[in-house]
């Protein structure tokens, strides 16, 4: 597999750790969230057959993190996106 | 024996003879011979035996999809079991066996078999071995074992070597006969990069068999000069010998090139190598394979396909029978006919099946002698070339899940589905049969795809050439015969079995294909596949087209696990990563273990120590009583630096440390979000806004991701950034009573008193009058103790100085052993407890969870599960018969109470002998263990075989109440 690294150009998957859903990024505030809100958002995970937004770390590269749409069924790359910047998009902030 | 039947012509080098060895007899044949032409040129049509029935057989094709001709090649530990001897090209003392017999090839034992066979049809593992059903372990399983595979595994170390390569270019061609040549040379002309690989070991593919002319030359000048042409535009590279066996996802192949196999000697070199090849369009070129027809006893030696027959006679100048039958369903069977009358060979039948003739079963035990017609006559015949039509290499285009689709005019399946991206097909590949057809569709893609990427030299004219008659029909076997007909050569199965899988119920062709094994084999079926759906299909009474096929997987052909493995074996199997004081380490006796990628010094063994045990008393015991150094540099260690540092690590950490004070160190400990611990540390604060974080050795890697993860995901805009910093410093523990006293000859100028620079204390410093230095005053060991660091580079003369300084105070150097003894005597927890399935409070650590703020795994941690007061808690445990060595796993039970998973009362984590105790001392989990002290509970263990009684206690053996830590 390819992935095309916003920063660094077309890149081996090999340099990459998976992590999964990009869905981890929504973390609830531990101080507001109730036990359920958490249990969601640690456990549960869509596993679509289709398109699938997921978190991939240039571990062996420059350590970004990135929102890679991913088709689960071709393996094709749809967009690659730095999670900071899909962070910052989706309201986080400090 | 001279090569009887060598006949003239060909393209092998008769200057150049080649002497090989073959079931022990010594023979020749010629540079440019395989294995396979060099046996038929000695006249031997016998090579091995079948995989089930152990009926004889001999060389069936004359390329990768040879299912019967498999050899052991070479002896010793380079031994290779089921090698085609039609891919083994020959090389001088070559030295090759027949294979899957019991005594000689001619005479095998285990041909009974072949009169058993309405015992071992298709599916009889299932059936014949059910009873009685006490035979299954004694008798059936062993004789089953026994008689099972082919070829033998020399059982020692492969000692080739393998490489992994890596190359680029805008247009891979998978396959060099005339579609790929004159795609490539399009492709080249207008001046893309083109990768040209062919499995074979000259280019050409068909051309090289066949008697064609291209532009007005025979096939082979042709070849000669594309290759040619090729090798000078300067943008080609054209590789023989090379595989491409797989397409992998966005235009990345698979491809193994054999560079030494054909070599006397290898000279050290690769043996092969596995290429992965990076491209932007790819066009698959691999030609088609010729199959067979189903007819009585069609698996004889001298039975083989009408194109390799060809192969024999044009290409390596050998006749593969004196008197030669052709037995045909095409025109391109009847070709065969003519090219062997050209070289004098007798042809004693041409039977078209197209004509309603047919050949209904052949004669010869150990060899054809002679066919027998559908009308009863007998014609002699030492060898019978058959053409069933040719199936299309649709293979490759298959590996994306594409689903080949049939095709009536070309009797076979063509590509077809969604191709893997990047993908064409061009040539007999694609269902085109005929050759200026094949060459102009090569030429138009290689031009095509050049266009598509932008290139803009012109790819010039295809090549001309004359389109050879091509009429098949789907005939695909005799109806009415008394005798077996084979369907699959190499894993025996017949028509019979299809026929028998239909009416068992196994109708799908998956189902087909796992009943039977039909195309199961290491060929995967390439000479058998479509004449097993045809009958299937007739069984059925339905079309091919609605019977559809099994689907082709990646490799094409077979790829050894060493080139898979590549240099990673042994000691090279992952990088070993050597700790600054590893040389002086080496020069003083230290034994070394595995840490994750390090190697740490487990002791370091003095003259006189009888065992490790020795070395590892005597260090714990230094350490207690003086002072001992450890290399602990492989803690992970991470720079934080930042405005928000400290709010960082607040929320990172699951105990408090915004407050922590500029020179002061805090013990620290990570959960993951589901709450569980999985690392602990210390963290250090430099500044207002520089903290140095220690991980444990295992989990470096991991912390630092999952904080980078924090950091850009979680709370992108915290003014916080991180370096791994593991490598850059050389860490050393300095512990025991003397620890102050070392220091003092080797900080420079900081006042270490217990005032100025208590427990858990740390400072930038220098060291030996200049080094730089950073100090910590922290203990694993549960002595005074600090961990001085050095830039990395200066660990080695570091460890020497320490050394040399602690001469005075006997210090020794202690390694992970005594370590793991100091930090069990203390009660500090390690990987044995923090296994990512310990809570805090199961640690005894549920204190230090802040209430107060949010951090990752906080909130989960405080699940109900997770608190339960009748949960597990660590506990120290000692024997009570003390001369008793304890156990580490052994599961706890209260006495009297059975020994079952019902009465379990926890798990013995770690164990190891105290020096300072002089008694086995052990940590564990322990059901409410902190309010059992004194208890006595029963340590079982059925593994070690061990039941003895344990005494509850701290789990802090040695200095509970830390004063000397604190001194």
């Amino acid at each position: 597999m390819i992935i095309d690294h916003p920063l660094l150009g077309p890149r081996d998957a090999a340099e990459f750790v998976v992590l999964g859903d990009a869905s981890l990024i929504d973390r609830p505030d531990g101080m507001t969230a109730t036990v359920e809100e958490m249990h969601d958002y640690a456990y549960l995970r869509d596993n679509p057959a289709g398109d699938h937004r997921e978190l991939w770390y240039h571990e062996q590269g420059d350590r970004s993190w990135l929102v890679v749409t991913r088709s689960t069924l071709t393996h094709e790359v749809i967009k690659v996106e730095l999670a900071r910047n899909v962070a910052r998009a989706q309201g986080r902030s400090r | 024996m001279t090569q009887a039947m060598r006949i003239e012509g060909g393209m092998v080098d008769r200057e150049r003879t080649l002497a090989f060895s073959w079931n022990g007899r010594w023979m020749t044949g010629y540079q440019g011979d395989t294995l396979a032409s060099a046996l038929l040129a000695n006249g031997e049509r016998l090579v091995g035996r079948s995989f089930k029935y152990h009926r004889p057989r001999g060389i069936f094709s004359s390329g990768s999809e040879e299912p019967s001709a498999l050899v052991q090649l070479r002896d010793g530990a380079a031994q290779e079991p089921n090698t085609r001897a039609t891919t083994v090209e020959l090389f001088d003392g070559l030295y090759a066996t027949s294979q899957n017999h019991r005594g000689p090839l001619a005479f095998d034992l285990m041909a009974v078999n072949d009169l058993l066979s309405p015992f071992l049809a298709a599916g009889f593992y299932y059936k014949t071995f059910m009873w009685p059903k006490a035979f299954w372990e004694r008798v059936y399983e062993p004789l089953i074992r026994a008689s099972a595979g082919l070829g033998r595994l020399s059982m020692q170390p492969d000692p080739d070597a393998y490489d992994h390569g890596f190359l680029h270019c805008d247009l891979l061609v998978i396959g060099a006969g005339p579609a790929g040549l004159s795609a490539a040379l399009a492709a080249s002309r207008s001046g893309l990069r083109v990768i040209l690989v062919d499995e074979d070991f000259v280019p050409g593919g068909r051309l090289s068999a066949e008697t064609h002319e291209v532009g007005g030359q025979a096939g082979a000048d042709w070849v000669a000069e594309a290759t040619a042409e090729l090798a000078a535009n300067g943008n080609v590279r054209l590789m023989t010998r090379t595989t491409a066996f797989g397409a992998f996802d966005h235009g990345i192949y698979g491809a193994i090139e054999r560079r030494t196999d054909h070599l006397v000697d290898a000279e050290d070199r690769p043996r092969q190598v596995l290429w992965r090849i990076y491209t932007r369009r790819a066009l698959l070129a691999a030609g088609a394979t010729e199959r067979s027809m189903a007819f009585g006893n069609n698996d004889r030696p001298g039975i083989m396909l009408a194109g390799a027959v060809r192969a024999y006679v044009n290409r390596f100048g050998v006749a593969p029978g004196r008197r030669v039958a052709v037995f045909t369903n095409n025109d391109d069977g009847l070709r065969t006919a003519d090219d062997l009358s050209d070289k004098g060979i007798e042809i004693t039948a041409v039977v078209d099946a197209r004509q309603g003739d047919v050949v209904e079963d052949t004669i010869g035990r150990r060899g054809i002698r002679a066919i027998r017609l559908g009308d009863g006559r007998r014609i002699d015949a030492d060898c019978l070339a058959v053409s069933g039509g040719w199936s299309p290499n649709v293979h490759l285009t298959c590996h994306h899940r594409g689903r080949p689709v049939w095709n009536a005019e070309v009797v076979g399946f063509v590509p077809g589905g969604e191709l893997p991206p990047g993908m064409s097909v061009a040539g007999a590949a694609n269902g085109t049969m005929t050759l200026a057809a094949t060459i102009r569709e090569g030429h138009g893609a290689g031009a095509e795809i050049a266009g598509d990427l932008g290139a803009g030299g012109s790819p010039g004219t295809p090549v001309e050439a004359v389109d050879e008659s091509f009429a098949a029909a789907p005939f695909w076997h005799v109806t009415g015969l008394r005798n077996r007909a084979w369907v699959d050569l190499q894993n025996d199965v017949t028509t019979k079995d299809v026929r028998q899988s239909h009416q068992e119920g196994f109708r799908s062709v998956e189902h087909l294909k796992r009943y039977t094994t039909l195309g199961m084999a290491t060929d995967q079926g390439r000479t058998a596949n479509v004449l097993g759906l045809a009958l299937m299909a007739e069984a059925a009474g339905k079309s091919i087209e609605e019977t559809g096929t099994t689907i082709f997987r990646p490799p094409y052909t077979p790829v050894a696990i060493g080139a898979f493995g590549g240099r990673a074996r042994g000691e090279h199997f992952r990088p070993h990563r050597l700790t600054p004081s590893h040389k002086w380490a080496e020069e003083n006796g230290a034994d070394f273990v595995e840490a994750g990628m390090w190697l740490r010094a487990q002791w370091f063994k003095k003259p006189g120590e009888k065992g490790w045990r020795d070395s590892v008393d005597r260090e714990a015991s230094q350490v207690r009583k003086s002072v001992g150094i450890c290399d602990v540099t492989t803690l992970g260690k991470i720079d934080i630096q930042g405005r928000d540092a400290a709010e960082f690590l607040n929320r990172v950490y699951a105990n408090a440390f915004l407050k922590l004070p500029v020179g002061k160190v805090r013990y620290g400990l990570m959960l993951r979000e589901d709450g569980i611990c999985y690392d602990d540390g210390t963290t250090a604060r430099l500044s207002e806004s520089h903290f140095v974080m220690t991980t444990t050795t295992a989990n470096a890697v991991l912390v630092f991701r999952n904080l980078e993860f924090a950091r850009q995901c979680l709370w992108p805009d915290l003014d916080v950034h991180l370096i791994s910093t593991t490598d850059g410093w050389a860490q050393f523990a300095i512990a025991g009573p003397n620890s102050r006293a070392l220091l003092a000859k080797v900080v420079d100028d900081l006042d270490l008193s217990n005032d100025a620079f208590p427990f858990m204390a740390c400072a930038k410093c220098s060291v030996f009058g200049g080094t730089p230095a950073r100090l910590f005053r922290i203990s694993f060991s549960g002595e005074l103790a600090y961990e001085i660091a050095v830039p990395a580079r200066f660990g080695d003369s570091m460890i020497r100085a320490l050394m040399k300084t602690g001469e005075e105070f006997d210090a020794v150097p202690y390694g992970t052993e005594a370590l793991g003894v100091l930090r069990i005597e203390k009660g500090h927890v390690a990987g044995n407890e923090i296994t990512g399935q310990t809570t805090a409070r199961m640690l005894g650590l549920g204190s230090m969870l802040s209430s107060s703020k949010d951090a990752i795994g906080l909130r989960l941690s405080k699940r109900d599960a997770m608190n339960a007061d009748d949960g597990m808690r660590l506990a120290g445990f000692r024997p009570v018969d003390r001369s008793v060595i304890l156990t580490a796993g052994a599961h706890f039970l209260n006495p009297g109470d059975p020994a079952d998973m019902a009465h379990d009362q926890g798990w013995m984590t770690s164990v190891a002998y105290s020096p300072e105790l002089g008694i086995s001392v052990g940590l564990g989990f322990l059901k409410r263990g902190t309010e059992r002290m004194g208890e006595t509970v029963r340590a079982y263990s059925p593994v070690r075989d061990q039941d003895v009684l344990v005494e509850v206690c701290s789990p802090h053996h040695v200095d509970p109440d830390g004063v000397r830590q604190r001194g």
